[in-house]
């Protein structure tokens, strides 16, 4: 039972809540008419401290579709953060209006922050470099839609993994399941952070490799996971222009991957993956997005509890 | 020999790394103007070699995560009418709140100074702790004097 839970890091909830919420989400993609009240009367708040288009979208229109209703702000400078209030005060007031809060904020923990100080669920729509769990949720949801389940695979994360959240999220929350290998593509630079490679992977015993050459793993890889070189994530912007290039997919390094590899990308793109891959029926990244929202709708019906309300009222 | 009086009241923390006794009494923010202290530094011990101990008079409410945290294997033997009444043996603490402070310039307790600064056990061989918010992770064993808040910066 997910009502009145919050979704802070990718391992809060167990495999089998994950697989509860999927299935809502295949109810939702097979008969969206059936949801388009669940949330009448209820009430969303986004606090987008750091821009985003995709994950905001993604969660208003989630409960646009749900006949709920939506308010927020998508940068800090026209709340009161820029008068220099802190998370908790500005949580505590946004719980006196709404019924549940997404918040995305450039420092990593800013989610456990918010959690910590009010009674309504909160959801981490990115926490700087940290987490990503409902990017997670669309990662797990695509895969699970386009592959059947999660055992038994190779995954390829490439680029950015050092900043890279939805990396973090994505490699704890594969951690879980059977004979899941991971192949890590970066530049020394941006490789994953010393906590995901010890207390997931060693302590987990998890079969993986980091590596710089992006063409000798891709024969192995069953799943493609692209990020792109965050400019805002580095200091300093020479760093940035010396490493934003280093991976770039193309259509000639697509032939040297198997027929059924999936490519993955939480988006934006800049300029990882060409535009000629987008017509490969193995680039499955936009249909991440429109799986997402389904998957966001299920995740806020769950958390408020209203599925197994408007089940049984047959809504 | 130097021959330092027992106490009649307090605490008496014992088996500390040589070397550690001054940082120790520091952490623990005793008022040295009015409390009778004593260090005793590289005194022999039959344990370790080498060891420092503080002798503390009057005293008896101190942090003792925070001195597990500094240094798990120092001994505090409470002293009432010149009696040991207590003997503690320190361990490592699983979990520690506001003695240590998160480096990460991308935490958020960086920016929100009112969170409380949280880090649980990991690895207690080699005393690594995770900061709760960021999963950070540092470790207590050798330098890690900058990672410590001092006392009156908390109660600012």
């Amino acid at each position: 039972m997910l009502k009145g839970r919050n979704l802070l890091e990718p391992m809060d909830f167990t495999t089998d809540e994950l697989k509860e919420l999927f299935s809502l989400a295949d109810k939702i993609i097979e008969n969206p008419e059936k949801y388009s009240k669940a949330c009448n009367g209820k009430l969303l708040a986004t606090l987008f401290y750091e821009p985003s288009t995709r994950t905001r979208f993604s969660f208003e229109a989630a409960m646009l579709r749900l006949g709920g209703k939506v308010i927020g702000f998508s940068e800090a400078h026209v709340s009161s953060v820029a008068k220099g209030e802190s998370i908790s005060d500005t949580i505590r007031t946004v719980a006196c209006y709404a019924d549940l809060a997404v918040i995305r904020h450039p420092k990593e923990g800013a989610a456990i922050v918010a959690e910590a100080c009010t009674e309504i669920p909160i959801i981490n729509a990115g926490d700087g470099g940290h987490h990503h769990p409902t990017q997670t949720l669309t990662d797990l949801y695509t895969i699970r839609k386009e592959r059947g389940g999660f055992d038994n695979m190779t995954v390829g994360l490439c680029g950015d993994l050092k900043f890279g959240r939805t990396v973090h999220s994505l490699i704890k929350a594969l951690s879980r399941y059977k004979n899941v290998s991971f192949i890590l593509i970066s530049p020394e630079e941006l490789k994953i952070p010393d906590y995901v490679r010890k207390e997931v992977l060693i302590k987990n015993n998890i079969k993986f490799e980091e590596v710089e050459s992006m063409q000798e793993a891709l024969p192995r890889l069953d799943i493609l996971y692209m990020t792109r070189v965050q400019r805002e994530r580095f200091f300093n912007e020479e760093d940035y222009v010396r490493l934003k290039d280093r991976y770039i997919l193309d259509g000639a390094k697509m032939k040297l991957a198997k027929d059924d590899m999936m490519v993955l990308h939480p988006l934006p793109r800049v300029n990882e993956i060409s535009v000629e891959v987008d017509s490969d029926p193995r680039a499955l990244y936009f249909k991440q997005v429109k799986y997402g929202m389904f998957v966001r709708m299920a995740l806020i019906m769950s958390l408020l509890g209203v599925e197994f309300q408007n089940e049984t009222q047959g809504v | 020999m130097v021959v330092i009086d027992s106490i009649k009241n307090g605490i008496v923390i014992d088996h500390i790394t040589a070397g550690l006794g001054m940082k120790l009494l520091e952490y623990l923010d005793i008022d040295t103007s009015s409390d009778t202290v004593a260090v005793i530094m590289n005194a022999v011990s039959n344990k370790y070699g080498r060891k420092d101990v503080v002798k503390i008079e009057n005293v008896t409410d101190i942090d003792l995560a925070a001195l597990g945290l500094i240094d798990p294997k120092a001994t505090v033997n409470y002293i009432v009418d010149h009696v040991i009444s207590q003997k503690i043996n320190l361990t490592v603490p699983e979990r520690v709140v506001n003695i240590i402070k998160c480096k990460n310039p991308r935490c958020v307790t960086s920016v929100e100074t009112n969170a409380p600064q949280l880090f649980s056990l990991i690895d207690k061989e080699n005393r690594e702790y995770r900061c709760e918010y960021c999963d950070e992770i540092i470790s207590m064993k050798g330098g890690y004097n900058n990672e410590f808040i001092h006392r009156q910066w908390f109660d600012r």
